[in-house]
């Protein structure tokens, strides 16, 4: 194994042609426990903790960008929590103090698990990916960025450099179930954006299918009914059906974490509370 | 760094380390314990669950099993040794021994440098917010009953020395 630690996306875009096969390394929380346990030996390691730009973060009226290695400590509060409270409420969900000092946006869209906290919600904020590579930048939407469990359209020349996210006026939330309120994995997900600006509503599902879902069905069924340009009415009734049809578009498995039946009426529970957490 | 059998240099509680005939893959955690003879972070999970070899990095509190060791070249790391001069306990050191909050003791070390951490940001948290400061900190032996009691003694003792 080589370890190699630029300090610039330059550096690192030129040590990943000369080593193709690398594993880019972010905070560590992944490639470390796969190490440590003797389950990968990756032949070169690049690690990215040392490249500033990647930790940067900006809030403009055209959108708001957030470096890939920026970690999720940064974004429980300050700026960013305001900017896009959906990011906040997953970042503080993710592990616990010293994983959130570590972990990063870029790790989770790295390792791709449908379990991760932090893409459903970059699912439902419509958020792109932005990879760099020795040919230039290519943008791509979440939605073709993720393919399966643990599987992703980046190019192995290509390092994810930071997400962009365009500007939302409206509620948005994340919430999880767990084993237990601190320091673990989801069972199931939800990410809810009311964006007043598309008078539209996006959900994302984590941890329920091979890659996030978008329970569009969902998404189509409220906007027939609703003015979603305007605060969502406090109809009970209206979210019961709407959380039925978001949890329709799950497609969860029994693992050794929960069962499918679980996890489906989860996603219910959640869908309904997060509906009407956002008519209030 | 590319030799699988490496040479670098750590920057450990202010003074710089060498770090020699080790594997280039191993983690922060083993290189402070079996490279360098700091044997106050501890091993447990080794994948980020218990919190029991929480170092600081560049100031951050992280778990050191989850960072490779050769990847911290040129980072400043403060083990819970470097916490205060050899032989003289912190006042949170001091705090958790008049409390009881060290009963095997295992989980001490981590816990230590996750409160001074949390007393570095933020002096006078609410207990909440301490329970979520030492939430990544696992231990099994006291209930944190005695770990909350010797935070809030210490915060109060900060205080009265600050006014």
């Amino acid at each position: 194994m080589s370890v190699h630690v630029p300090t610039s996306l330059d550096e690192a875009i030129q040590l990943l042609v000369a080593n193709p096969t690398a594993r880019l390394l972010s905070g560590g929380t992944d490639t470390m426990v796969e190490v440590n346990f003797n389950r990968t030996k990756p032949e070169a390691v690049i690690a990215l903790r040392r490249i500033p730009s990647l930790r940067e973060y900006s809030i403009g009226p055209d959108g708001i960008v957030i470096g890939a290695g920026v970690p999720y400590a940064s974004m429980e509060t300050g700026p960013l929590a305001e900017a896009l409270p959906a990011v906040a409420a997953a970042a503080r969900t993710v592990g616990s103090p010293q994983i959130r000092a570590a972990g990063t946006l870029g790790g989770n869209l790295g390792t791709c698990s449908p379990a991760g906290d932090g893409l459903p919600v970059l699912s439902a904020l419509n958020a792109s990916i932005n990879l760099r590579s020795p040919r230039g930048t290519r943008t791509v939407p979440f939605a073709e960025f993720m393919t399966g469990v643990k599987r992703n359209s980046r190019a192995t020349d290509e390092i994810i450099e930071s997400v962009s996210v365009a500007p939302t006026t409206g509620f948005q939330d994340y919430a999880k179930v767990g084993v237990r309120n601190a320091m673990v994995i989801s069972v199931a997900s939800v990410c809810f954006v009311h964006d007043r600006n598309t008078s539209s509503v996006r959900v994302a599902l984590g941890a329920v299918g091979p890659t996030i879902i978008r329970a569009r069905e969902a998404e189509d069924w409220l906007a027939g009914r609703v003015d979603a340009s305007k605060q969502l009415p406090s109809d009970g009734a209206l979210a019961t059906e709407f959380a039925r049809l978001v949890a329709s578009a799950a497609r969860p498995i029994d693992d050794h974490r929960s069962t499918a039946a679980y996890r489906r009426h989860a996603i219910e529970v959640l869908a309904r509370r997060l509906y009407l957490r956002s008519t209030t | 760094m590319t030799d699988t059998t490496s040479f670098y240099e750590l920057t450990v509680n202010g003074s710089r380390r060498e770090v020699r005939d080790s594997w280039i893959g191993e983690s922060l955690l083993y290189v402070l314990r079996e490279r360098l003879g700091l044997m106050g972070s501890k091993g447990a999970c080794e994948q980020g669950e218990c919190g029991s070899c929480t170092v600081l990095l560049d100031g951050d509190a992280v778990c050191s099993c989850l960072v490779l060791s050769a990847s911290a070249v040129g980072s400043n790391i403060v083990t819970v040794e470097g916490l205060a001069p050899n032989g003289e306990p912190s006042d949170v050191q001091r705090a958790f021994v008049d409390h009881g909050a060290v009963q095997c003791g295992f989980c001490t070390p981590g816990l230590i440098v996750a409160v001074h951490h949390l007393l570095e940001h933020n002096p006078d948290p609410s207990m909440i917010e301490v329970k979520e400061a030492l939430s990544g900190n696992i231990c099994r032996c006291t209930g944190y009953g005695r770990i909350f009691a010797a935070v809030e003694t210490v915060v109060a003792v900060r205080k009265g020395a600050g006014s």
